[in-house]
């Protein structure tokens, strides 16, 4: 039986003194017992560690394995408001699944009132409509059904930040695709053919990997393992990339942009691209320092590039 | 990718055979050759830092003040501000186009101050310079261009002076004052020069449908510069108050801290 004591990173305050505490109980129980005594920070905006500058402990971990006495002495920071991912997630990509729409069906105010309530004369502007409103149910059912998150929350801000891209690119977009005077690409029916055998190609694949690397994780676990290529075709490419979600949604954007030949949508996927790609370089290093194995021929996005 | 396993590997080697062959007294001495070297290395690439740096700044100090004098002369031979703007207009757009270079100070570190920051700096006053009183030519006698170019003169000159004299270890405590103290006033006339000059440009930029591009066109985009430019003049209300009272608090800082080593004395 031991003790744990809660002391502020910040000011070294005595916060907390829990006695009898089990040997094997975890961090994230831990947490739970440190929010009854304060109610105002609910366990997922609680970052409990060692040091006060270290780094966070894991829910999972458990007292007795961690280098502390009879008497635990941990640092508590508190994270902020905090959110659910599935929100987060649900509530950016639901925007510009509607936004898109009123834009399509050129409710009034967008456009000159002669324009209320008309359909475009470009069969293209169709399609766009078809394949941006399916890639954004495509990610709201991933959310909900094949998603396996390794964080429950995120800062509340992170809300209105991602929201603000999301939307507003949307809303940026779907303006010039579904304008009167829009014009169609320049190459016609082949250009449009090529961009949607891209879009779609790429849309399979990334919820292919999707797929595969839920099933890399058991149900309500948080394992880490590396993913490799199943007997699903698309998956194969993971012998040359760690992140190969991230390059699909590439490859989708990229043929949505050549279906449209809109430049907001150009730069749409050129900011996407950056940030996929910090992110995947992030998720190349993790996976390079955590297992010795890792196989040395992938890139972190692009085969051999990047 | 360096596997850096691999490269310890090596390193034993070398010591396990160093020490089996009783050189290992050189081999230490190796590495502290090694270490020598770079540190060398580090200290010859701070004197040519230092060098430029100094040498950019002294020509920075310069060129403001050539400005200075011109402006000066032209008002005490004409008596006006009309037609000073086509004096000033080169060595105005050269020596703040320069200022780029500061971005790059950043970026390679021999500068510490942040990227972004220097780089929205430098970027207003280029965004200033040569898209609104270059391009614009029917505000270039506004009494508004005057204003904030003398005041940028006076800043510049102050700003540029003080790192040099940093630079040189050598800080004339006027200087300092002044480039803590007169940026109280400067700053809110510099904007006011600013969005006057801005807020004079509007309607020439409506009528000229300058840098504006409308559709239809194959890029499906269009940008017009007018509601741009009103998009700019906002913008200042959140981001001057952010940059005032972030040099409100260095200035709090900076002359703090002397007070306290007076004291000691």
């Amino acid at each position: 039986m031991g003790h744990v004591e809660i002391l502020d990173a910040k000011t070294k305050d005595k916060l907390c003194f829990l006695d009898k505490v089990e040997p094997n109980a975890t961090i994230g129980e831990i947490k739970s017992m440190f929010h009854k005594s304060h109610p105002q920070w609910y366990p997922a905006r609680q970052s409990i560690r060692l040091d006060p500058k270290g780094k966070s402990l894991k829910d999972e971990d458990v007292l007795q394995y961690l280098p502390v006495g009879t008497t635990a002495t941990f640092y508590f920071r508190d994270l902020g408001a905090q959110i659910s991912w599935v929100t987060v997630f649900l509530t950016e990509y639901a925007g510009p699944l509607l936004i898109y729409l009123m834009f399509y069906f050129r409710v009034p105010f967008i456009y000159a009132s002669k324009y209320d309530f008309t359909t475009s004369k470009h069969w293209v502007v169709h399609l766009a409509c078809m394949c941006h409103s399916f890639h954004y149910v495509k990610r709201l059912l991933e959310t909900l059904f094949v998603h396996r998150f390794s964080h429950g929350t995120m800062p509340l801000r992170n809300i209105f930040k991602n929201c603000t891209y999301y939307w507003g690119f949307a809303a940026w977009m779907a303006y010039y695709i579904n304008h009167p005077l829009y014009t169609p690409p320049i190459y016609g029916e082949q250009q449009i053919r090529l961009a949607l055998i891209v879009f779609l190609f790429c849309q399979i694949g990334n919820f292919s990997i999707h797929i595969a690397l839920r099933n890399l994780r058991p149900p309500g676990s948080k394992t880490r393992k590396i993913p490799y290529p199943t007997k699903n075709p698309f998956t194969w490419i993971f012998l040359l990339v760690s992140c190969p979600n991230y390059t699909y949604e590439l490859g989708s954007w990229l043929g949505f942009t050549l279906m449209t030949q809109c430049l907001p949508v150009a730069a749409f996927t050129l900011v996407g691209f950056i940030q996929m790609t910090v992110w995947a370089k992030g998720k190349h290093r993790s996976y390079l320092k955590e297992f010795r194995d890792y196989p040395t021929l992938r890139s972190p996005i692009l085969p051999f590039i990047l | 990718m360096t596997n850096p396993r691999r490269q310890l590997c090596w390193r034993s080697v070398f010591v396990t055979f160093a020490v089996c062959t009783g050189t290992m007294a050189s081999g230490e001495e190796d590495r502290t050759v090694e270490e020598k070297e770079t540190n060398n290395k580090k200290r010859t690439k701070g004197a040519i830092a230092t060098a430029w740096l100094t040498f950019y700044n002294i020509a920075m100090t310069a060129g403001w003040l050539v400005l200075a004098v011109v402006m000066v002369r032209y008002y005490l031979q004409k008596g006006t501000h009309k037609g000073l703007y086509k004096n000033i207009a080169r060595t105005l757009k050269f020596s703040q186009t320069f200022a780029l270079l500061e971005v790059g100070h950043c970026a390679i570190g021999i500068v510490r101050t942040s990227v972004i920051v220097t780089g929205v700096q430098v970027c207003s006053r280029i965004f200033m310079v040569w898209f609104i009183t270059n391009s614009i030519r029917q505000i270039q006698n506004e009494e508004s261009v005057i204003l904030f170019v003398v005041v940028w003169t006076i800043t510049e000159i102050t700003r540029y002076s003080f790192y040099t004299f940093n630079l040189l270890n050598h800080l004339p405590y006027f200087i300092k004052w002044a480039r803590y103290n007169m940026f109280i006033v400067m700053y809110p006339l510099g904007v006011i020069g600013e969005l006057l000059t801005i807020h004079a440009a509007l309607p020439y930029v409506r009528r000229s449908g300058m840098y504006s591009l409308r559709l239809p066109n194959k890029y499906n985009v269009s940008f017009d510069y007018y509601y741009f430019l009103i998009i700019v003049m906002l913008s200042y209300i959140p981001l001057f108050p952010q940059l005032y009272f972030h040099m409100l608090r260095q200035r709090r800082r900076v002359l703090h801290g002397e007070i306290v080593v007076e004291k000691d004395e």
